[in-house]
């Protein structure tokens, strides 16, 4: 099944991704050429292969459906995905997996600033670097970066973990390293292998909450 | 919301074309910015004992009376071609002496541009209307910036339109908003910069205008730039032989850069570069928070 976008619109596309399909459907999407919400709201275990750059919000609240972009992304991309997967094999801008809840997002290239924020459960790998304010208020679900962290990685996180290969310029509020202990090797290795990098879990640093901000506190209690 | 572009020419042969496809690119951002449109063009430069100024008036100003008044003050001879509601303007004398005399004595027309290449055209109105009004599709040059406005901090007029000129052969387009433009014009009038409107992104030329009048590089007076200007931009300048591009901190605004070896481009989203000959082979990228960007060929 072939959309070319030069052709058809977004809707018609987005349109038969909502509608009952095969497991088996291979659909590709020519020519994107920038466009905005390319494959958003797919409800199918369908395949769909974009061949080309995307613009704002591809793939969002996708669920099911495995999704290649053979290309970069726009600001959004994955934006509230439920479940299914997202593989971006180029770079992906700003808060991308923006409060997503659930399934896998892999980016091949780098993620710019605000990756993850406010992750509600969905994991992101990127195999290069991303930018500032990444994984801000970032709630449950895990962010893996094999390359370097721009500032306020983590501000005000709640139970998401991080884990960062390379340096990290800052950390936000409240973000800490934390030890790495088996279960986090494992689960590391596990999410690497899910987007088939070769990156060994022991080349890797633990972040997370320091869970001093967002607890009710005892001592404060006059304050109220 | 607005949208910006750029195209600089690194091939002569492009050149022919540099109208055409920035059209093709502003018109990708048009639902960016509705309200209204503007392109500063580099092109056909005058000699270096003259001048070009771009002045902008309406329907009821008689060019020919202008172009007298002009010659007759300045004791210069005066080259004129109207394009829709501008005029082109090539002077014998020398830009100072042209700039402050139109300031003072043309009280009916604005001056969108000056120097020895820039041309600025902008209009309120669609996207697609203002380019063919000027009938941008058929200009060439070596470089050139777009800009598409959905105005948030201030009137829609042409005035208020993008580029703002920052000084001879220098332009602004901005995308975003600032919140210490009050005070800045303040602080900037007082130091003799003038300004038209009461335009948040005019204050940053304003400001550039400011910078580079003390002695400062455009690369120092980018640099002053993030400490002074609070607020949420991405800009893209016009210099006369290339563009730079710079990002807030915070980097909320989009912008996009990408490069081939016929020619390097900037837009708020890819939709504009994909326009452009050769796009699927350039290198695209994201330019960074607070780091300026830029081209210039050797003059």
């Amino acid at each position: 099944m072939k959309f070319d976008l030069t052709e058809q619109g977004i809707r018609d596309l987005n349109r038969f991704l909502h509608s009952p399909h095969s497991k088996e459907s291979v659909i590709e999407v020519e020519n994107p050429s920038g466009s905005h919400n390319v494959a958003v709201g797919a409800l199918q275990h369908s395949q769909v292969m974009v061949n080309g750059h995307v613009g704002y919000y591809c793939a969002a609240m996708n669920q099911h459906a495995e999704i290649t972009v053979n290309g970069n992304a726009g600001p959004g991309l994955a934006e509230n995905m439920m479940s299914g997967m997202v593989h971006v094999r180029g770079n992906a801008s700003q808060y991308c997996g923006a409060t997503a809840h659930g399934g896998l997002l892999v980016v091949e290239g780098n993620a710019s600033s605000r990756c993850g924020i406010s992750l509600k459960g969905m994991d992101i790998i990127v195999g290069g670097s991303i930018g500032h304010m990444s994984a801000f208020m970032a709630q449950t679900g895990r962010l893996v970066v094999c390359g370097d962290a721009a500032e306020s990685m983590g501000d005000s996180i709640y139970e998401a973990r991080i884990y960062v290969r390379g340096k990290v310029a800052s950390l936000g509020t409240d973000c800490i390293e934390k030890p790495i202990e088996k279960e986090h090797l494992e689960e590391l290795k596990e999410l690497l292998d899910r987007a088939q990098f070769n990156h060994s879990a022991t080349e890797f640093k633990r972040y997370g909450s320091a869970r001093r901000l967002y607890n009710f506190d005892v001592d404060n209690a006059r304050l109220y | 919301m607005c949208g910006i572009v750029g195209l600089y020419t690194k091939k002569p042969e492009l050149q022919s074309s540099l109208g055409s496809l920035l059209s093709a690119m502003l018109a990708q951002m048009a639902d960016r910015g509705p309200d209204s449109a503007g392109v500063a063009i580099y092109r056909d430069p005058v000699d270096e004992e003259s001048i070009k100024v771009t002045l902008q008036g309406d329907q009821e100003t008689d060019w020919l009376v202008i172009e007298k008044k002009i010659t007759e003050g300045l004791d210069a001879t005066a080259k004129i071609s109207l394009i829709a509601s501008h005029a082109v303007v090539s002077l014998s004398v020398d830009g100072d002496t042209a700039t402050e005399w139109i300031d003072r004595n043309l009280d009916t027309i604005r001056m969108t541009s000056n120097g020895r290449f820039i041309e600025i055209f902008k209009e309120k109105g669609h996207p697609n209307k203002v380019i063919d009004s000027f009938s941008l599709q058929n200009m060439a040059g070596t470089h050139a910036l777009g800009h598409t406005r959905m105005a948030t901090e201030s009137r829609v007029t042409t005035e208020h339109s993008h580029p703002f000129s920052t000084g001879m052969d220098l332009c602004l387009v901005h995308n975003g908003s600032l919140s210490n433009h009050n005070q800045l014009r303040e602080k900037l009038s007082a130091e003799g910069i003038r300004f038209q409107t009461d335009n948040d992104s005019e204050v940053a030329a304003g400001y550039l205008t400011w910078r580079l009048k003390q002695g400062a590089s455009l690369k120092e007076a980018l640099e002053a730039a993030l400490v002074d200007l609070d607020g949420f931009y991405t800009f893209a300048i016009g210099t006369k032989n290339g563009f730079a591009v710079l990002r807030d901190p915070i980097a909320c605004k989009p912008a996009v850069l990408a490069e081939t070896d016929d020619w390097v481009a900037m837009s708020s989203e890819y939709r504009s570069i994909a326009q452009l000959p050769g796009n699927k082979k350039a290198k695209v990228w994201e330019p960074n928070p607070a780091t300026i960007y830029s081209w210039e060929r050797e003059s």
